[in-house]
């Protein structure tokens, strides 16, 4: 199935690691399936971590999930900083098993920072993507909105 | 079923030595590993000719980042006369200087050197925190990073998930860096030699001092719930969780097991050696384990021929309190989801059936990240040999002590067996 992409890798189902982030620029979360196994990877790899097999296809995520891990960071490194986090204010990141089954980091959008004991493992969320300049470019991060 | 793992000769230490750690603004990484160097030569208890030494591995995991210099190999051995015999760089972020311990025993065990020094620095204090936690980030994965997490970031989050999972909470945290405390307390080398009964004690006497109103904690756990005493660094991680940002160095002589009466009539063996690789946090197969851990630990106990059980105490690497309990249960000391409860009934404290991190820990010996691997194994040397001071655990029959060091967010881990005869 070819996939609509401004980028030629898309249609070439061209894998390298550059690839994943320009995905994110055009809100698309993609992942690599494995034709041997079945295993699926987020952000896609060439060669299946599972068994191995070099033949693999790019797919793209429906971008449903649930929150198994997170963290709210009251450190924030220069990166972060750059985008008004600090000490006083901080920000939610987390690990999200998507429906398809692979697990991704992201930040976690739309919790209660201020009580982060109150935050659910479990909680179901949605993809979104957060624009941001990092390093003085404008970024596109991987994000995930809790639904209330 | 893996390959029992096996040395072409037995290697055996027969000197260690370790700096003092802390944030030292008038002493760089060479003073710290010249610190180091001279008691490791000091303890070859019948001597040894530092012209004998053949080869050095050095572990260091960025003083690039940190000290903008970089290719620490030749500047050590050059440090300490070396050169121009051969140096060598290892790096497995916070557990490079392990690395090096281990490839100065395949060096001895090919049979192409007899006597090598293996040994690790970093020098970490001279950024602000917010710099450091970037420096240190660079050891997670690329999309951890990009996504804002930290290393006590990611530590949180596996807490989180190991919260879910087993029903622990911050106040079984609390356990493991009290328990740290006491020891580090008992530790002169340590960044930390302090109980956090002391640190509050110290507290409450410079709010007198001040005339403020003085904090009403009834005891350490109190204190280690207000957020004035243990602020938030990233939940549930707060300060106290964390290990320090330290300098520090430290370094051993390896020898092989048949010469090492020459140099000692005390010498301690390299029972069980085992690494293992991992992923990020978002591909790991588990949040609440390190298959790095795992491979490492079936190596080790499959060359030793031992078992947990046979384990008398370890090191284990508590870059955050939540690490220490997730190693202990990847090792097999206890049942996996148990680690918690154990700390709490006092089965890791100095005087309880399984001592832990008798240092002190990352915790309060100090994490000079390049440093602490060989810094651990030290540990282990002091306690097995009966050096341990104040700090020496009760039972007379130590033989077998254990050291685990991981890098990055499980992308490193190693496990090692040493044993006294």
């Amino acid at each position: 199935m070819a996939l609509e992409s401004k980028f030629s890798e898309v249609a070439e189902n061209k894998f390298y690691s550059l690839a994943y982030h320009r995905f994110l620029s055009e809100k698309k979360l993609m992942g690599s399936k494995c034709k041997k196994c079945g295993h699926i990877c987020v952000p896609p790899q060439p060669i299946c971590p599972k068994c191995q097999g070099s033949e693999l296809e790019l797919v793209e995520m429906k971008g449903k999930g649930k929150l198994v891990a997170y963290t709210v960071i009251a450190v924030a490194p220069p990166l972060m900083v750059e985008e008004g986090f600090d000490r006083e204010h901080h920000y939610c990141s987390g690990v999200v098993e998507l429906e398809e089954g692979a697990r991704v980091t992201a930040r976690i959008l739309g919790v209660d920072l201020a009580r982060p004991e109150q935050i659910k493992i479990g909680t179901p969320v949605t993809v979104e993507y957060v624009e941001a300049m990092h390093g003085g470019e404008n970024k596109t991060l991987l994000a995930f909105r809790a639904s209330s | 079923m893996q390959k029992r793992r096996k040395l072409g000769r037995g290697v055996a230490i027969v000197g260690a030595g370790m700096s003092k750690f802390g944030m030292f603004k008038d002493k760089d990484s060479k003073d710290l590993f010249a610190e180091a160097f001279k008691e490791c030569l000091e303890s070859v208890s019948k001597g040894i000719d530092p012209k004998d030494i053949e080869a050095l591995w050095l572990g260091n995991f960025s003083n690039d980042f940190f000290m903008h210099q970089g290719h620490w190999g030749p500047i050590i051995s050059d440090l300490i006369g070396l050169a121009p015999k051969p140096a060598t760089r290892t790096e497995g972020a916070c557990a490079a200087s392990t690395l090096a311990f281990r490839d100065g025993i395949f060096a001895i065990a090919s049979g192409f050197y007899d006597i090598v020094l293996v040994g690790g620095v970093e020098e970490m204090s001279k950024r602000p925190t917010e710099e450091v936690t970037e420096g240190l980030a660079l050891a997670t994965v690329p999309y951890e990073g990009r996504v804002g997490f930290t290393f006590p970031g990611v530590f949180g989050a596996i807490s989180t998930a190991y919260f879910e999972k087993y029903g622990a909470t911050r106040d079984h945290l609390m356990n493991v860096t009290i328990k740290s405390h006491n020891n580090g307390r008992l530790n002169p080398k340590a960044q930390f030699n302090v109980s956090v009964r002391d640190m509050m004690n110290s507290r409450i006497a410079r709010a007198k001092k001040k005339g403020e109103p003085l904090p009403a904690w009834k005891d350490e756990k109190e204190a280690l719930w207000d957020p004035k005493f243990n602020p938030p660094v990233a939940w549930p991680m707060h300060l106290f969780d964390c290990c320090p940002i330290s300098d520090g160095a430290s370094c051993m002589i390896l020898v092989p097991e048949d010469m090492a009466k020459n140099f000692t009539d005390d010498p301690i063996y390299v029972k069980g050696i085992g690494q293992g690789s991992g992923r990020g946090l978002h591909a790991a197969p588990s949040l609440t384990s390190f298959e790095a851990n795992k491979n490492a630990a079936a190596e080790a106990y499959g060359m030793s021929g031992l078992t947990p059980k046979d384990i008398q105490f370890a090191e284990v690497h508590d870059c955050f309190s939540m690490a220490e309990l997730v190693h202990m249960e990847d090792l097999g000391f206890v049942k996996e989801g148990t680690a918690f409860k154990a700390v709490a009934e006092g089965y890791t404290k100095l005087d309880g059936p399984m001592p832990i991190n008798t240092s002190g820990g990352l915790k309060c010996k100090g994490h000079p990240v390049g440093a602490t691997g060989v810094a651990q194994l030290y540990e282990v040397w002091e306690q097995l040999k009966g050096e341990a001071g104040g700090r020496q655990i009760p039972n007379k029959d130590l033989h077998i002590g254990a050291a685990q060091n991981l890098g990055g967010t499980g992308g490193t881990c190693t496990f090692t067996i040493l044993e006294r005869r």
